[in-house]
């Protein structure tokens, strides 16, 4: 037992990694028996999750990172494996973990290669945890690339079927094929930046640990490269930015999303939206906050019009989308906003009280966008399975024909909405609330974009469950499964949840906030 | 310390050669076994080499020395130092793993094997070498064999345009850097061709600023570097595999490292004065060569220029003088080395089958050959430089090297590569291995032989156990680079 709690972090990083290894072992003839070791391995991590989880609320006044390890791994260049968490990592932790399982619950309807699919999976599942857990650029730099690896197979293999892309001379791709190299070199591009930013970093300060950046670098002056100090620093600033905000998504990155998120498998599409985007927007709280305070301050104004930006134009293309599975994932890009809006707020005016508050609803956000995204996306994949279209206009009046499913999907719909009550509200609220002394302008324009979120929502429920009956799928449609109402209960249960009593996760989340910015 | 090993490693080799020339030409399958036995020997002495290496320890280890031609200078000197420990490891995996790879060879094997050996023995002479005469004439007897090699055995549509290519290239970039030497030798009055005496030679710094030129470009063409690089991609793709393996995996290693032994570390001043604009050079090579590789519709053109980029990051290392870039080109003759030897052997293993190298008429091969498209996606992210394989470990202290050695420019303009890489080995990938099989390969696919997918197996298990865990190589490249640098300090 000592063991385990003196490791908990490695443990929790690598248990998936060795699943998806366990699994690969595992004769791959026996579908079922690979589904359900897959499951059951993804839970190993939920659990240890769980114990740091009541091991950190233990002593939740505590400041700095819990659990450290520190062991040495490229000394030659002075980076180690050094691990640890507050409670801003936890949560996300706690949030990776929890939708790995119900991901991989609602892939078991996946036939092919299913083998392969769940290692990568779980592989996939390491990579997101790394992000979360390291204290050292390098390592958080080794694991922000690595997660591509998995996704981008994820999306290439299993995505979905039909489609197909032209590209420039005619040459036609398959729709599966160009997101996922999309995907994989948009992002791969975008950290380019960050990659050369960090070389710079180390280079400058010799270590790579974070802690000792965060006391070494803000106050660094002098020339570097012939250049002062504040250059260096605006450029290494926006190098950090534009990795993490094309990962947020921050408008005008986005156009990445729609297409990875449409194509990709429903499980891959729930991590995508659910934890994926939010190791942009850690990435913008864990580094350029803390390294850069100076000119993230200077500079928050703009991010509070992009995304102010996100918020209305990602409402309106969701809007404006006939497929289903494309409007869900611009809501992605409009409810993302709000976390960016949160964090411009608290850039601007660190210290205060509002700042405080509106951190503590983006990263709240976060979390919620997590839940009601990854549930939106399985909904969107439990309808497609059935009816193997998502075109908005091809259903209709369905709500008869599976009464469950229309009450699962008008759950989750409320709480994207924000309905009071619900999980959504609790965060956006928070976001508002935080924002509105420092942006006030801004504010009142995304609170404006709140209503189109709310005209999107009610026009994929209304186009799916309610008009007139598409006679064609009478007698065709089955209610949702158990297995599938599974995959949710947990998500469902969250929503209502946080959004009745979400202080047990926000005196968590303080910890950080006040830790890092109070 | 095991007495006579370098020695054992050296000629092993090419007494087995010689062996196998009496061996019945008739019977294939005992010159196979023999070759592979004699491959496994060598194999099995660099590991022990690599693995007895004392980073703590002197500076060359397993030395031994005997006079040769006393009267000119010229000794048999050999040790290892930090830097050729890794370097002698990768010759031993590559004959290993390419002597596997070989057995398909039906024309003439005996022979084949004879001067594949013979060239196994050049390279590690090359690399232990500490004598200057001795390095010349291993080199010499490394280049040689290539010759015959791709001529004979090669691909019959371009073989004897590219071995005549190769070999002018070499030899003229060998005799311009011999001039070199002899200039040195004369130069320093101390009558000994010892590399060792020579690099207290304090060679004038006008001296070394006209010289460092001829030697470091002269060894710097058989590495590849831009404008010299164009024999490289057509002697890759002209070569059978196992050539391609070893030119590409370990060749070209022995350019970058004589031009950083003879040039760099004897006329350090010389380096100082002109690797600044050198690397440049390295520069074009680096996104120049990732470009034109992924342009290319040929497999394995597509690699050979991917050689040709990843080791203008090795020169372009040399080029910073520092620590981060030193160490991280040392790293990255090894992993490249293996990670290249990995993709043609693939490469080989899809011609052997579907007998076309047109990327565009390949696809779903995955099905076929499930282990060597696993194998070559794990090289491919070597080579994109994806953290946890052996290429990041490589590359990013190369970066921070031009960081800090004053060249921000072109870390940034170099880091290009690295997307432009990712996007022709995901379009490779995706081409040859998923997607679905064109109809005329119908029936020509199957499965890789086990003995092929150990080889792929041992690649493989290096890139990811460097890549996991550095420290495997590093103590002992950092006491090697650590020896350069104080060469470097005196200037």
């Amino acid at each position: 037992m000592q063991l385990i709690t003196d490791n908990i972090l490695a443990l929790i990083l690598f248990s998936p990694l060795l699943g998806g290894l366990i699994v690969m072992l595992l004769p791959s003839e026996n579908k079922d028996l690979v589904r359900r070791a897959a499951l059951a391995l993804s839970l190993i991590p939920f659990i240890l999750t769980l114990v740091a989880w009541f091991g950190f609320n233990a002593s939740p006044e505590v400041d700095g990172f819990r659990f450290q390890q520190q062991v040495a791994w490229y000394p030659a260049i002075n980076s180690s494996f050094h691990l640890g968490v507050d409670g801003l990592s936890l949560s996300m932790v706690l949030l990776t973990t929890l939708l790995a399982p119900a991901a991989i619950l609602a892939s078991f309807s996946v036939e092919e290669k299913i083998r392969s699919y769940m290692a990568l999976f779980l592989a996939l599942e390491t990579g997101m945890l790394g992000v979360f857990l390291s204290l050292d650029l390098l390592l958080f730099f080794a694991f922000w690339e690595l997660g591509l690896v998995p996704m981008y197979f994820l999306i290439d293999q299993w995505g979905s079927k039909t489609g197909e892309r032209e590209l420039w001379s005619g040459m036609k791709v398959s729709a599966r094929r160009y997101a996922s190299f999309k995907f994989m070199v948009y992002t791969m591009a975008g950290s380019l930046g960050l990659l050369l930013a960090i070389q710079m970093l180390g280079v400058v300060s010799g270590t790579f640990d974070m802690l000792a950046l965060f006391q070494s670098w803000p106050g660094l002056t002098g020339s570097l490269f012939g250049l002062s100090v504040e250059t260096v620093k605006a450029v290494a600033f926006w190098a950090f930015a534009i990795a993490f905000a094309i990962k947020v998504p921050v408008w005008p990155f986005h156009t990445w999303l729609p297409d990875a998120h449409t194509e990709a498998p429903t499980a891959g599409s729930m991590i995508l939206a659910g934890v994926l985007l939010k190791l942009g927007a850690y990435g913008f709280l864990r580094l350029v906050l803390p390294l850069y305070p100076a000119e993230a301050e200077q500079y928050a104004p703009v991010l509070a019009l992009l995304a102010t930006a996100a918020i209305i134009f990602g409402a309106l293309s969701a809007y404006g989308q006939t497929d289903f599975k494309r409007l869900v994932a611009y809501s992605s890009v409009n409810h993302m906003g709000f976390v960016v809006l949160g964090i411009a707020a608290a850039a601007f005016a660190t210290g205060t009280e509002s700042a405080t508050i509106a951190l503590n609803g983006a990263v709240l956000q976060m979390f919620n966008h997590g839940i009601s995204s990854a549930a939106m996306f399985f909904l969107v994949g439990v309808i497609y399975e059935r009816t193997h279209t998502r075109d908005l206009g091809a259903w209709g009046g369905l709500f008869p024909l599976v009464p469950v499913f229309g009450g699962l999907l008008i759950f989750s719909s409320m709480s994207s909405l924000g309905l009071p009550g619900l999980n959504g509200f609790v965060s956006e609220f928070l976001v508002v609330r935080g924002a509105w002394p420092i942006f006030t302008l801004f504010t009142a324009l995304s609170m404006i974009g709140l209503f189109f979120t709310g005209a999107y929502i009610l026009k994929g429920i209304a186009s799916t469950l309610h008009g007139p009956l598409n006679e064609k799928w009478k007698g065709h449609l089955t209610d949702i499964s158990r297995r599938e109402v599974l995959v949710l209960a947990p998500l469902l249960v969250l929503m209502l949840w946080l959004g009745l009593w979400p202080a047990w996760l926000l005196s968590v989340i303080n910890q950080a906030v006040v830790g890092l910015f109070g | 310390m095991i007495p006579y090993i370098l020695s054992a490693i050296v000629f092993l080799p090419i007494l087995a050669g010689a062996v196998l020339l009496f061996l019945p030409a008739r019977n294939r399958q005992l010159i196979y076994r023999f070759a592979l036995a004699v491959a496994f020997l060598a194999f099995l002495l660099s590991i022990v080499v690599y693995f007895n290496f004392d980073a703590a320890g002197p500076r060359y280890q397993f030395i031994e020395k005997y006079d040769w031609l006393p009267a000119l200078g010229i000794s048999y000197h050999v040790g290892v130092d930090g830097i050729t420990a890794p370097l002698v490891l990768l010759t031993g995996v590559v004959i290993f793993t390419g002597v596997i790879i070989s057995q398909r060879i039906d024309e003439r094997p005996r022979e084949f094997f004879a001067f594949l050996f013979i060239l196994a023995s050049g390279v590690f002479g090359v690399f232990v070498s500490l004598d200057l005469f001795a390095l010349f004439f291993f080199y010499e007897i490394a280049v040689f064999p290539m010759y015959l090699l791709i001529a004979l055995w090669g691909w019959k549509q371009t073989r004897e345009y590219a071995a005549m290519k190769l070999t002018l290239y070499l030899f003229i970039g060998s005799v311009v850097a011999l001039v070199g030497a002899l200039a040195m030798y004369f130069a320093s009055g101390l009558g000994t061709f010892d590399m060792l005496a020579l690099e207290g030679a304090n060679f004038s710094a006008e001296f070394q600023n006209f010289w460092f030129p001829f030697v470091f470009f002269g060894f710097a063409v058989l590495g590849g570097i831009f404008p010299f690089h164009n024999w490289s991609p057509d002697g890759h793709v002209a070569a059978p595999t196992a050539v391609s393996m070893f030119h590409a995996g370990v060749l070209m290693k022995l350019g970058a490292f004589a031009a950083l032994r003879v040039g760099i570390m004897l006329l350090p001043i010389g380096a100082h004065t002109h690797l600044p604009w050198i690397i440049i050079l390295t520069l074009v090579n680096v996104v120049y060569g990732a470009f034109i590789a992924m342009v290319q519709t040929d497999f394995k053109y597509m690699i050979g220029f991917s050689s040709v980029s990843h080791m203008g990051l090795v020169t372009m290392g040399f080029a910073t003088l520092n620590y981060n870039g030193l160490v991280g080109a040392s790293v990255q003759m090894v992993s490249h080395g293996v990670m290249t030897a990995l993709f043609f052997a693939v490469v080989g293993m899809v011609y052997d089958q579907a007998h076309t190298r047109e990327i565009p008429k390949l696809g779903g091969l995955i099905r076929f050959m499930p282990f060597a498209a696993v194998a070559f996606i794990i090289a491919g992210l070597v080579s994109m430089g994806m953290p946890g394989f052996s290429g990041f470990i490589a590359e990013f202290p190369i970066f921070m090297g031009l960081w800090a050695g004053g060249y921000p420019l072109i870390a940034i303009l170099a880091i290009i590569s690295i997307a432009v890489t990712a996007a022709y080995i995901l379009r490779a990938v995706s081409r040859v291995f998923f997607g679905d099989l064109p109809a005329e390969l119908e029936g020509h696919m199957h499965d890789i032989r086990p003995s092929e997918k150990l080889a792929l197996g041992v690649l493989c298990l290096i890139m990811i156990t460097v890549g996991v865990y550095p420290n495997i190589i590093l103590p002992m490249v950092q006491s090697g680079v650590n020896a350069v640098l104080a060469l470097l300090g005196g200037a």
